[in-house]
């Protein structure tokens, strides 16, 4: 694959027996995978293209047993990948043949539940849904949702920051954690943040969430969760043109209505997710809009027909309302199940970027000229009141020419979004995958930053190696420093 | 030592270069926006003072996408009169600080209120200035320009400098430019009122409130002994401590969610209401935080749990007289205290110690400031991680030195 991986550490991927039985003697039995086949399990994560088989797997079940296993290998220089699910599109959690992966999925209990103040505590190997699950017969729900909620854990989020549907209103990750508990590299446990609101000091916090598990390895949370909404109901408005449901977004805000989401599908996207989930999308239509809207059934219908008089200033071939709950869930599975969907039928690679909301027509029409000039389709989903755009480059994975023109494709793609003012990942995360793309977006200046803010954290580097930032250049920038 | 010089750059390149030569001569400065903070924060020795309020102007408004972009010396009067004539407005509506620490009313940027954290009552509703800024440009003690973040809602590219600059009070960087999200202003406002109750049952009620569907957007509660200070006639005069609700939403929806509101709480006794005027008033003094001004008394600014918040002020009452005013379902106390020797400092921190949270001394003297701890002292391993991270930004240790912290 075009991206190139680091020479992993001989010395390191030699020692590798001895480490293991070192490492079996910090940590309970059965905390440890060594074998071939057990550590085969996680030599990818959703970027699936690029794979690499760990130098051992431990799966602790406390922040104690984390924090030995992080003090051993700082001690040793032994590099470390933290993993929630393995369900990162940008290879944020791909491991190294030097590296020792540490799965948090064992450490997944609800610590506790405090309604009064719209918290819970967990430990963050919980999956996203496990947290809403806790909390649901209380009436309460936890508001980041990215479409792999059923799979991926607090913790991934925590790295990624990650986003989701119904962002537009209760905002990302970072928006709706409150503490953390971090194990730093040398084994030190801290606790930034907690059941209150703002940091005292420095916003660590705020440092940590999204900074895809360089900085440490969190173990537990406290989140903030919301009381549900009293009810809840997504409208389908069906255009004759990408353009023509860009302004009508525009118009829905300008006039004062924030919906909780409003997602976006092009003629491609919404075949796909039909033929899948019958959700009755319109299939005629060049794209469509999901607007969905929160109260009680009467402000419900009240906001909904301000929406649709808003939608018909822009000519829709459909205005249809969801008539029960189980059209809600059908048009909510269809659109969450998009990617999967889209996996039935082909090869895709899933792009991140974000666009100012104006730029839109532009953008769609630009990314299909991108395509057809490598000779690829492509699909486009979007979450179209923050800007996020997730076009799916379809290719045939044993094509390897094809595989090769999606990449340059989709990093054309996000070169596109940089210079329409949005930028290269809107909720996935740099990964390794738009490692190399972050110079498009950043002066040399900006990445010496953030690499001396890495360096804070973790000064030996030995956390989620050859991540986040070009290979070239790291050594140099840090000692200008 | 005196301020020796002071410095109005008039753009990035020209702060940069002050900023370069500062670490080159390792000359401590003061960095600030227009200064209405400046009486907030541990006494520093500089060698010049250096503000932003030269650097003005609105760079990008674009209401549709909610979103506006404002050099950083640009007057906050300035960037909500702009959102106002499109009816929307900065949510997390900031508290003025300045009169309450002898600045001057209406003089606050819009840096200073990002490099500050600086929110109000709508915070525990859409969140806190931090929750609110996309992107940063900024200038670092080494007299670098840097950039963060962008003009998207969404944004993971690279690590998340914002959040790590806001509410660092200028010790690791110069924010030149401001890029952040805007709401639309809601149709209607409505307020329920609650009186005489006492704070236990208040905090109850606010919480019992924010837990509810409805979206309140204000949870507060004042003590009788502030409500005296209100410049709201018809509050002021009925002398009971005053706990208020806040709906906003379209004109139907908060009669609706107003009468939902009052149904669930009802337990607790006679209820109250405003209409929109006077919703109006009443939050708009909150946020001028007026019940505070006036006096030369010790304030904190107290974070805690909600349900923790009656038993923090009920010890600090145990020790000192303790006037309250409950923000954010009770997660945030202004406590005025009587002035002492150190402003209460040891039994506040003793008090947070066992219920949890951290305070801030808002309003003291200065040599009290000089003495006590302002900020919350920090955990061994967190100032160890937040002395590296100002060493990253600010490696002569030029930018506003011992702000916040000693050596930070």
């Amino acid at each position: 694959m075009p991206l190139a991986l680091p020479e992993p550490d001989r010395a390191v991927v030699r020692q590798r027996e001895a480490i293991v039985a070192d490492l079996n003697r910090l940590v309970p039995a059965g905390t440890i995978i060594a074998d071939e086949e057990g550590r085969r399990a996680y030599e990818t994560d959703a970027l699936t293209a690029y794979r690499c088989l760990p130098l051992a797997v431990a799966l602790p079940s406390s922040t104690e047993e984390v924090s030995r296993l992080l003090r051993y290998c700082h001690a040793n220089d032994i590099k470390v990948v933290a993993r929630g699910a393995g369900t990162s599109l940008s290879g944020g959690a791909l491991p190294a043949e030097d590296a020792l992966v540490i799965g948090v999925s064992r450490m997944n209990r609800v610590l506790g539940i405090d309604t009064l103040n719209r918290t819970a505590r967990v430990e963050v190997g919980i999956t996203n849904l496990g947290i809403t699950e806790a909390v649901k017969a209380q009436g309460f729900f936890y508001a980041p949702d990215p479409s792999s909620q059923l799979a991926c854990t607090l913790a991934g989020n925590i790295g990624m920051n990650s986003g989701g549907a119904h962002c537009l209103k209760y905002g990302v990750t970072t928006n709706n954690v409150l503490g953390l508990k971090m194990v730093l590299i040398d084994g030190e446990v801290v606790e930034v943040g907690g059941p209150h609101l703002d940091s005292p000091g420095y916003d660590l916090m705020g440092l940590i969430v999204g900074s895809e598990g360089q900085f440490g390895i969190v173990t537990e949370a406290t989140v903030r969760i919301l009381r549900s909404p009293e009810g809840a109901r997504p409208m389908l408005l069906g255009f004759a043109s990408s353009e023509a449901a860009g302004k009508c977004v525009s118009a829905i805000i300008a006039a004062g209505i924030i919906p909780v989401a409003i997602e976006f599908m092009d003629k491609p996207a919404i075949q796909v997710c039909e033929a899948f989930a019958k959700a009755g999308y319109p299939t005629e239509v060049e794209a469509l809009l999901i607007v969905e809207v929160e109260g009680s059934n009467e402000e419900i219908v009240d906001l909904l027909n301000v929406v649709a008089d808003i939608a018909k200033r822009f000519n829709p071939s459909v205005v249809r309302t969801s008539q029960s709950e189980e059209q809600s869930a059908a048009i909510w599975k269809g659109r969450k199940s998009a990617f999967g969907a889209i996996g039935r039928i082909s090869d895709y690679y899933c792009m991140d970027g974000t666009i100012p909301l104006g730029k839109l027509g532009d953008v769609l029409v630009a990314i299909g000229q991108i395509c057809e000039r490598h000779g690829l389709k492509v699909a486009n989903i979007f979450h179209a009141g923050d800007g996020n755009l997730h076009p799916l480059i379809l290719y045939d994975a044993n094509d390897g020419s094809q595989a090769e023109r999606a990449e340059k494709a989709g990093a054309e793609i996000l070169e596109l979004c940089v210079a329409s003012g949005g930028c290269l990942t809107g909720e996935h995360g740099v990964g390794i995958e738009k490692r190399d793309l972050m110079r498009v977006q950043f002066t040399a200046t900006d990445l010496a930053l953030q690499m001396r803010i890495k360096t804070v954290f973790d000064p030996k580097w030995l956390l989620n190696p050859a991540k986040v930032f070009p290979l070239e250049g790291r050594e140099a920038a840090l000692e200008a420093a | 030592m005196a301020v020796l010089s002071q410095m109005r750059p008039i753009d990035e390149r020209e702060f940069a270069r002050v900023l370069a030569e500062a670490t080159a001569s390792k000359t401590p400065i003061e960095v600030m926006g227009a200064g209405s903070k400046q009486g907030i924060g541990r006494p520093m020795q500089t060698a010049a003072n250096v503000s932003s309020r030269a650097m003005r102007g609105i760079t990008l408004y674009e209401p549709s996408e909610m979103v506006m972009a404002a050099r950083t010396g640009t007057p906050l009067s300035q960037v909500e009169m702009a959102l106002a004539e499109r009816r929307q407005m900065l949510a997390f509506e900031p508290v003025e600080l300045g009169p309450l620490t002898g600045g001057q009313a209406g003089q606050a940027t819009i840096g200073g209120v990002f490099a500050t954290n600086t929110s109000g009552a709508r915070r525990i509703a859409v969140g806190a200035a931090r929750d609110h800024l996309l992107g940063v440009k900024g200038i670092n003690g080494r007299g670098e320009v840097f950039k963060s973040g962008g003009r998207v809602m969404k944004n993971v590219t690279g690590y998340d400098l914002c959040r790590g600059l806001v509410g660092s009070w200028g010790t690791l960087a110069v924010l030149s430019e401001v890029t952040f999200k805007v709401l639309p202003v809601p149709e209607d406002t409505g307020t329920v009122v609650l009186l005489g109750l006492p704070d236990e049952f208040a905090v109850e009620v606010l919480c019992t409130a924010m837990a509810s569907p409805f979206e309140v957007s204000g949870a507060v509660h004042l003590q009788s002994a502030l409500v005296a200070r209100l410049e709201h006639q018809a509050l002021k005069t009925q002398g009971q401590a005053v706990t208020a609700l806040r709906i906003e939403n379209f004109a139907k929806s908060v009669a609706y969610r107003k009468g939902r509101l009052k149904d669930l709480l009802k337990v607790y006794g006679a209820m109250h209401e405003f209409d929109r005027q006077d919703s109006l008033l009443f939050w708009g003094e909150l946020r001028r935080l007026s019940v505070l001004q006036g006096s030369d008394a010790p304030v904190w600014r107290i974070s805690t749990a909600p349900t923790a918040a009656p038993k923090v002020v009920a010890a600090i009452s145990a020790y000192m007289e303790c006037r309250a005013f409950y923000d954010w379902s009770g997660g945030l106390i202004w406590a005025e205290l009587l002035p002492t020797t150190d402003a209460g400092a040891a039994d506040v921190r003793r008090v947070i110690a066992t219920h949890g949270g951290h305070a801030t001394l808002i309003r003291a003297e200065p040599q009290v400031r000089a003495a006590v701890e302002v900020f919350q002292p920090l955990e061994a391993g967190l100032e160890k991680l937040s002395r590296r991270l100002k060493t990253a930004f600010d490696p002569a240790g030029i930018l506003n030195p011992g702000r916040m912290y000693p050596g930070i």
